[in-house]
């Protein structure tokens, strides 16, 4: 379907609403914009509810006799635990401040992407389930009853949403979109309705300990491979440890770095700069996913695959973690995880072995990130760097919804990506920061069936990024999120086709001038840096 | 659509019309104010209270403030105090503007697509009518207290001059009259006429608007055209504040109208999205500080979780991890 579609014909979007009551407009399930449903024995192998074969296509979705007072009971006991999810089902003025600020809506048009709409989808079945108004007066107090039909409109709006919290922003009460999706799609997979871009990376990182489920053997060798492509581009061996006890730090990040392009590139760069300061650290192959799909499930599924973490830097006996890259694996981490399973009282508190800082907002959890660790080596000149090996590059940065809206992480990175590179051109401002657009395709939603949703709600952030490239001639968006790597490759292509993504770590990689190293003519993806190559060997430069 | 609009406006209607039947009865009259403010005032602060009390039942299970700029990190990294705040002085601060001059509104920009692109653009239209709409009905509110309070204190009579010193007509029309009737009004267009606002508004949205509007009008026509004798209403507001209500003869019906209005937008309060006012305090996305890293927060419903231990992974792949040279616990 997607495919049929030019960018021209995919930006005939009318932003204007149709002058109906939303309640009389159906909903109709497209491809292009749905994920496939979840599997039966992913569902099964979590212990999730009411494992079974469907299609969201079909008129019967194979949902349990007492489905309506399961979800009834449900919203009942989410409303007695979240007083977010109670205070914002009740205090909506409905201003629309919200309505235009959505990548959804914007790329779509379709109005009940709009925030505030989304959250009408639930709040309707609160006000006409739950209060006396709406259980007498129906519709004219803007409730409704819960049907099958209504089950099945929150189910496909549910997933047309990325958690990205930008709306919150805006929201003079701060009411949270991602709270009432969190909590929509709990009361989802109460029925086995989740889809399986998000259920299978559970069942799989439950198991395995990564989404992609890499048995240990393979995400060891995998990490293996991209030593050997380092060997061959920089000329230093590098051999990371693994399930390493007593280590300083355990090392954790998403496990897309370890698998696909150009994630990759970004673990290469990580692999390097910790041999260049010669860390005490490890990998684990137990705890081995950064990222959290069962966040996208329910809290619970979270707080069950963040167990992990802790545990493992229990049994390996480190005294704080250091996380890589990731978007939602940072709001879980920043927010969640210390509520989960914390406090960790058998760490200790984050302090950089080789300048001595210590890392004071992170004295609880005990878990850094990786551009606030850089951030300090940098400042404190412990990185030798050479930024010429970036000039071919003209790098924007795209914050990540989840460590801009969840964290506030704004200035490291970009901190880093100026010391590491010489050309660097920020987007428009109301379109980074805290108000940055997510990439389109967050909170699970990075499936390939769902392509048109996710090409649509990444033309907010690749509109931006054209932008710079039509004026700076950017070729280089850079993030600190693996499903901004998985997913914006297919939105620059689509959108703005000669812009290339890559990680923080992957151009702190190219300037990093290691011991050792032979003469770098390539970066780490292999391709020749412009005026490094070898025939020009005289014009080398290695000066910093 | 047409229901959602004129169902309120037919409820109002319909109170401005028994007022006015009720106001023009003497021996109806008690029940149409100090009965209707009794009874008004009773649901408001018993519904107010049980509405704050019914949502402080549900604990804040975690931290999760939206963060609206550079959290605290290293030292030598400017931090936002306010827009990410790490302390308690911060996020009284982030409150106060929030509550006080509504900062998230203040951001608010409309984007619109123009020949493929996306155009970011701040709008403080919005902004500018609900503060002039807030702080035009508070002023309003502190004026009346003239009304009930003797003697009358000293910050209602400067709030009045002040108010009142443009000195525009006689009697002088206040300056929050005009400006409430304004953004009321300001208010109600924008509902009517931005498609992705009406698409949105219930009947519950432009009733409060719909009832604001009365109280206004009818209370300037009190002052310009149908002027109600002022001695009486004070005698009036006195019985009802010392609890010895009495209600003189000849005050006219349209403050009746006036007082229905009111009683009816204060009854109304605690059960719709009025409750705003409350809510906004109690946000768990404004009003906690972003230190979940930097000290523990405590979820009151947390069960111990269950996850795939590592000695069970390790029986699960020992030969794999064997083989792949991977320290093992048990050979």
């Amino acid at each position: 379907m997607t495919k049929e579609l030019t960018p021209q014909e995919m930006l005939r979007i009318d932003l204007t609403p149709p002058n109906r009551d939303w309640m009389d407009i159906p909903t109709v399930i497209k491809p292009g914009i749905y994920c496939y449903p979840a599997k039966p024995e992913k569902v099964e192998a979590v212990g999730m509810p009411n494992p079974h074969v469907w299609s969201p296509l079909d008129d019967d979705w194979g949902l349990p006799e007492d489905w309506k007072e399961t979800f009834l009971e449900g919203m009942r006991e989410r409303l007695n635990k979240h007083r977010s999810f109670k205070i914002f089902m009740d205090i909506c003025v409905r201003c629309g401040a919200c309505a235009d600020k959505c990548h959804f809506f914007l790329g779509s048009g379709d109005p009940k992407n709009m925030p505030v709409a989304r959250a009408e989808l639930i709040r309707s079945v609160y006000r006409g389930e739950f209060t006396k108004a709406g259980q007498i007066l129906g519709r004219l107090a803007g409730g409704r009853k819960l049907t099958e039909d209504v089950l099945k409109e929150i189910w496909y709006y549910m997933f047309q949403c990325t958690e990205c919290r930008r709306c919150s922003l805006f929201c003079p009460y701060g009411i949270d979109t991602a709270e009432v999706t969190i909590i929509g799609r709990e009361l989802i997979n109460l029925f086995g309705l989740n889809i399986n871009w998000i259920q299978e990376p559970v069942a799989n990182c439950y198991e395995t300990g990564n989404h992609l489920g890499l048995l240990p053997h393979t995400f060891k060798q995998n990490v293996e491979f991209m030593c050997m492509d380092i060997e061959e581009f920089v000329g230093i061996k590098i051999e990371p440890p693994f399930n390493r006890k007593g280590a300083e730090i355990l090392f954790v990040t998403p496990s897309g770095d370890v698998f696909a392009e150009p994630g990759i590139y970004t673990l290469m760069g990580y692999l390097m700069l910790f041999e260049h300061i010669g860390l005490d650290y490890t990998w684990s192959t137990y705890a081995s996913e950064g990222g959290n799909f069962g966040f996208f499930t329910s809290l619970d599924m979270a707080q069950r695959l963040n167990a992990k973490i802790y545990a493992e830097a229990r049994r390996l006996g480190v005294k704080w973690i250091l996380g890589g890259e990731c978007g939602h694996m940072w709001r879980v981490v920043h927010q969640y995880m210390n509520t989960f399973n914390g406090p960790p009282d058998f760490l200790e508190e984050p302090v950089n072995p080789l300048t001595g800082t210590k890392f004071e907002n992170a004295k609880s959890a005990k878990m850094v990130h990786i551009s606030e660790f850089t951030a300090d080596l940098i400042k404190h000149g412990k990185l030798k760097l050479n930024p010429k090996r970036n000039d071919h590059l003209k790098v924007t940065y795209h914050d990540s919804c989840n460590p801009s809206r969840g964290m506030g992480m704004f200035e490291e990175p970009r901190y880093v990506i100026k010391n590491v590179c010489n050309n660097f051109y920020e987007m428009p401002e109301n379109t980074i920061r805290e108000q940055t657009f997510c990439c389109g395709s967050g909170a699970g939603l990075n499936a390939g069936e769902n392509m048109e949703l996710r090409l649509r709600g990444g033309l907010p952030r690749a509109n931006a990024v054209k932008y710079v490239h039509e004026r700076y001639g950017v070729n280089m968006l850079s993030c600190v999120c693996a499903i901004d790597r998985a997913v914006l490759p297919a939105s620059m292509e689509y959108w703005v086709p000669e812009v290339n993504v890559c990680g923080v770590s992957e151009l702190v990689g190219n300037a990093l001038i290691m011991e050792g190293e032979h003469e770098r003519t390539t970066d780490l993806r292999g391709e020749e840096i412009p005026g490094f190559a070898k025939a020009e060997g005289e014009e080398v430069t290695e000066d910093v | 659509m047409a229901a959602r609009i004129l169902f309120p406006l037919a409820v109002v209607l319909a109170i401005v019309a028994v007022a006015l039947i009720g106001g023009s009865i003497s021996f109806l009259q008690p029940l149409f104010s100090v009965a209707l403010l009794y009874v008004a005032f009773a649901i408001f602060f018993f519904g107010f209270m049980a509405k704050v009390i019914d949502w402080a039942k549900s604990p804040v299970p975690f931290r999760i403030p939206t963060t609206a700029g550079q959290e605290f990190s290293l030292p030598w990294i400017k931090w936002a105090k306010i827009d990410n705040p790490s302390t308690t002085g911060g996020v009284l601060m982030r409150m106060f503007f929030e509550v006080c001059l509504f900062r998230s509104l203040f951001r608010n920009m409309r984007t619109d697509l123009r020949s493929g692109w996306l155009i970011h653009s701040p709008t403080k239209w919005l902004w500018l009518l609900a503060l002039g709409f807030h702080y035009s009905f508070l002023i309003i509110a502190i004026r009346h207290l003239r009304l009930f309070v003797h003697p009358i204190p000293g910050f209602v009579e400067t709030l009045d001059a002040v108010d009142g010193m443009f000195q525009i007509g006689i009697p002088p029309i206040y300056l929050t009259d005009l400006v409430i009737l304004l953004c009321v009004t300001g208010l109600l267009v924008r509902r009517l006429c931005l498609p992705k606002v009406r698409f949105v508004s219930l009947a519950a949205d432009y009733f409060p608007l719909f009832l604001i509007l009365g109280i206004v009008i009818s209370g300037l026509l009190m002052r310009f055209v149908f002027r109600v004798d002022i001695t009486a209403v004070k005698a009036l507001a006195n019985g009802i504040v010392s609890f010895h209500p009495v209600v003189p003869k000849g005050i006219g019906a349209i403050f009746f109208v006036h007082l229905a209005l009111v009683c009816t937008l204060i009854a109304y309060f605690p059960f719709s999205k009025l409750m705003h006012m409350g809510g906004i305090f109690m946000s768990p996305t404004r009003n906690l500080a972003n230190t979940t890293r930097m000290a523990y927060h405590e979820n009151p419903w947390r069960q111990p979780p269950k996850f795939h231990s590592y000695e069970e992974y390790e029986d699960m792949y020992r030969e794999y991890m064997k083989e792949a040279g991977l320290p093992l616990e048990r050979e």
